[in-house]
């Protein structure tokens, strides 16, 4: 508006002419096109982090999406009482009877080392899963049932087409046999491919088929348990504290300043922080989720401490005055009116800071939580554990084929629960936010 | 020389007062040389008054002259402001409120204050009413509380509006309704003096002239003081009125005197408009 004004000392005398001058014209489209632009390069900015956001979620889906489906076969197991004995199911040599079950449908194979050869076309793991079934129900003894076992990763890959046919035999990882016997297989109508629940129910394995993210995500639950029930009523009594009794002095200043630089201090570092204080020191358990937890926790506490502060900042003084006012003392003014009325910006900050925290690796590889976890049987506090960022960087470090696509549907697992945390955030302070006059 | 002539004016002018002010239930507050310092900056000078037990007091004065500052020493609100000083001595029933031996929190649930912007709890009507009763143990029994929350309400003329809607959010009334469900929640606890902080400076005409009726009708059983902004206010709701300039107590006296006849020239020019 002043510029507009400036040059126009004489305008009293031009009058009204000055508004519709041919120069006054110019400026008004010079102007109207500036504010177009600004408008523009704002929208260009998000449409460009849009599209990148779009391009990562589309890779990592064109390369995970396989690894929600698994190729497995349809066998006609026999149990037969000689390999599997009542009274040691679990002993039995079920090695033997998923084998027979193959090789039943392939007559023709008599060769000793065929055999061998056809039987790498299930997966290692097809053995346990006819175990654990006849485990789960003993009257399956001495009879004959038919049921889905999962392929090995080869033979997966060649199904979902990963694995090309049109190259050289001598540079395929499936010779010219092994894929006819699959194919047979397909053309009998034995070949089905389902949905990977190994992905979810399973825990790590070195062989891709069967590995899962059940350990890593019950390690990663029990981490941030630990992280949770250390930051939050420790965050919240330290912001309160500094924001409610604090005096404004030196000290004080100096606690702040050194919070909010702690909320900047690279993950690592809090990583070596844990190793040397609670593995070295202390002598707590390695890999183990209550560790991990606790050095979660020191990078989860400055991000509450801040954001409660905030919240309680935020609070109108007019309602701590009302409550003063009528004589509630401080610890009733703070309890009963400023905390429930900043919940909702604490739980905001919180969920976001324990977000953060399901994604943080490098302090989690420090303490070495990254251990290779076969069984969910064996998670507990003092156990070791992985969690699922460390199981996204074990994954993304195995050389099997079957990995990568494991990895990009762990990375998709994984901004799943992130963008759930931050749904629940937005949900809860949509909920909760009160509104004052 | 001039400090000792205006100490001598007040304290003739006092002694007038206190005849007056029998009709008006003697002293109840009693204010000697009162300072107020926030940091170096000095907010109250050397203020003496005395206010009456069944009056309203009205404080006018320009902005800043210390008037919401003297206000807030009565309840001691201005503890709560980092850096805040205050030196003399206030005395309510010859109880000294600044002895460090007082329980601040009792004195401020027997000295009640209402606020320039109305700030309900974001609670129920309800709630808002009963927390001081509850907080102080005022009430045996639910339905001790329930009538203390029915008579405050009453008390404040605002029964018949929320009645059939007590558990709704108290933010939810109008302006002019929060206000008098702050007067409510003050008089719950039983004060003896009530504060009002410029009342209904942020309310339209009718809801103020509900206010005022009803600081009219206080006036029998509490000792109000009210600081406003508006001359007529004072005029209106007020029996006794003093008048704040930069920090200093300049007058003093019966509503109806200090606006027909004032002694000191900066209060005639205050009410007659010339600043302020």
């Amino acid at each position: 508006m002043s510029d507009v004004n400036a040059p126009s000392a004489p305008a009293s005398a031009a009058g009204s002419n000055h508004w519709h001058s041919a120069a006054h014209q110019k400026r008004l489209r010079r102007r109207y096109a500036a504010d177009r632009r600004l408008r523009f390069l704002g929208l260009g900015a998000i449409g460009l982090a849009i599209g990148l956001l779009g391009i990562l979620i589309a890779s990592l889906v064109y390369t995970g999406y396989l690894a929600f489906a698994q190729t497995r076969v349809e066998l006609e197991f026999h149990i037969d009482p000689a390999l599997v004995k009542a009274d040691d199911v679990r002993g039995g040599n079920f090695r033997s009877i998923t084998r027979q079950a193959l090789l039943m449908n392939f007559p023709e194979v008599t060769n000793r080392r065929q055999q061998t050869q056809l039987a790498k076309l299930l997966s290692p793991g097809a053995e346990w899963i006819v175990r654990d079934r006849v485990v789960a129900n003993p009257d399956l003894i001495g009879r004959t049932f038919k049921m889905l076992v999962p392929v090995a990763d080869p033979y997966d890959q060649l199904n979902k087409g990963i694995l090309p046919r049109d190259v050289p035999e001598s540079q395929r990882r499936l010779d010219d046999q092994a894929i006819g016997w699959f194919d047979s297989l397909d053309q009998r109508g034995l070949v089905h491919t389902t949905f990977a629940s190994e992905l979810f129910v399973n825990a790590d394995s070195r062989f891709p088929e069967m590995a899962g993210l059940a350990g890593a995500i019950a390690g990663s639950f029990l981490t941030l348990l630990v992280c949770l029930v250390l930051s939050f009523p420790l965050g919240i009594a330290a912001a309160v504290y500094l924001e409610e009794f604090a005096p404004k002095n030196r000290l004080t200043a100096l606690i702040e300043v050194n919070i909010n630089n702690l909320a900047a201090v690279p993950s690592i570092v809090f990583g070596l922080l844990g190793l040397a204080v609670f593995l070295g020191f202390f002598g707590l358990p390695r890999s183990a989720p209550l560790v991990g937890g606790m050095v979660l926790s020191l990078m989860t506490l400055p991000t509450i401490i801040i954001a409660t502060r905030a919240t309680l900042k935020s609070v109108p003084p007019s309602i701590r005055e009302a409550a003063l006012g009528i004589g509630a003392s401080k610890h009733q003014v703070i309890l009963h009116h400023v905390l429930p009325l900043a919940m909702p910006g604490i739980l905001t900050g919180t969920i976001i800071g324990l977000a953060q925290a399901l994604g943080e690796t490098a302090p989690l590889l420090l303490i070495g939580m990254n251990a290779f976890i076969p069984s969910i049987e064996s998670i507990g506090l003092l156990e070791p554990a992985t969690a699922l960022p460390t199981q996204i960087y074990s994954w993304a470090d195995s050389p099997e084929r079957g990995f990568v696509a494991r990895t990009s549907a762990a990375i998709l697992v994984l901004l799943g629960f992130l963008i759930a945390m931050n749904a629940v955030a937005i949900y809860l302070r949509q909920k909760f936010e009160r509104t004052w006059s | 020389m001039n400090q000792q002539v205006r100490t001598a004016e007040l304290s003739i002018a006092a002694q007038a007062a206190a005849q007056k002010q029998a009709g008006m239930g003697g002293a109840k507050v009693r204010a000697r040389d009162v300072n107020v310092f926030y940091g170096d900056k000095q907010a109250l000078k050397n203020v003496s008054v005395d206010i009456p037990a069944r009056a309203v007091t009205a404080f006018i004065g320009p902005s800043g002259c210390g008037k919401s500052t003297f206000l807030r020493c009565m309840n001691r609100m201005n503890d709560t402001i980092s850096g805040a000083r205050v030196s003399g001595q206030i005395t309510i029933d010859d109880e000294d409120i600044y002895d460090p031996r007082l329980d601040v929190v009792q004195l401020r649930a027997r000295v009640g204050m209402v606020f320039q912007k109305p700030n309900p709890f974001p609670k129920s009507i309800y709630e808002n009413v009963a927390y001081g009763p509850r907080i102080h143990g005022l009430a045996s029994s639910r339905a001790d509380l329930d009538e203390i929350v029915m008579s405050s309400l009453e008390k404040a003329g605002l029964l018949k509006e929320v009645q059939d809607r007590l558990h709704e959010s108290g933010t939810g009334l109008s302006g002019g309704q929060q206000q008098r469900l702050c007067i409510a929640r003050a008089i719950a606890v039983s004060p003896e003096v009530i504060l009002m902080d410029e009342p209904c400076s942020a309310l339209d005409p009718i809801a103020t002239a509900k206010i005022e009726e009803l600081i009219d009708e206080l006036r029998e059983n509490y000792c109000i003081i009210i600081v406003t902004h508006s001359m007529q206010q004072a005029a209106r709701v007020s029996q006794r009125t003093a008048f704040f300039h930069l920090g200093e107590l300049i007058e003093e006296g019966d509503t109806d005197e200090i606006f027909t006849n004032p002694r000191n020239r900066r209060t005639q020019d205050y009410i007659t408009g010339r600043y302020g």
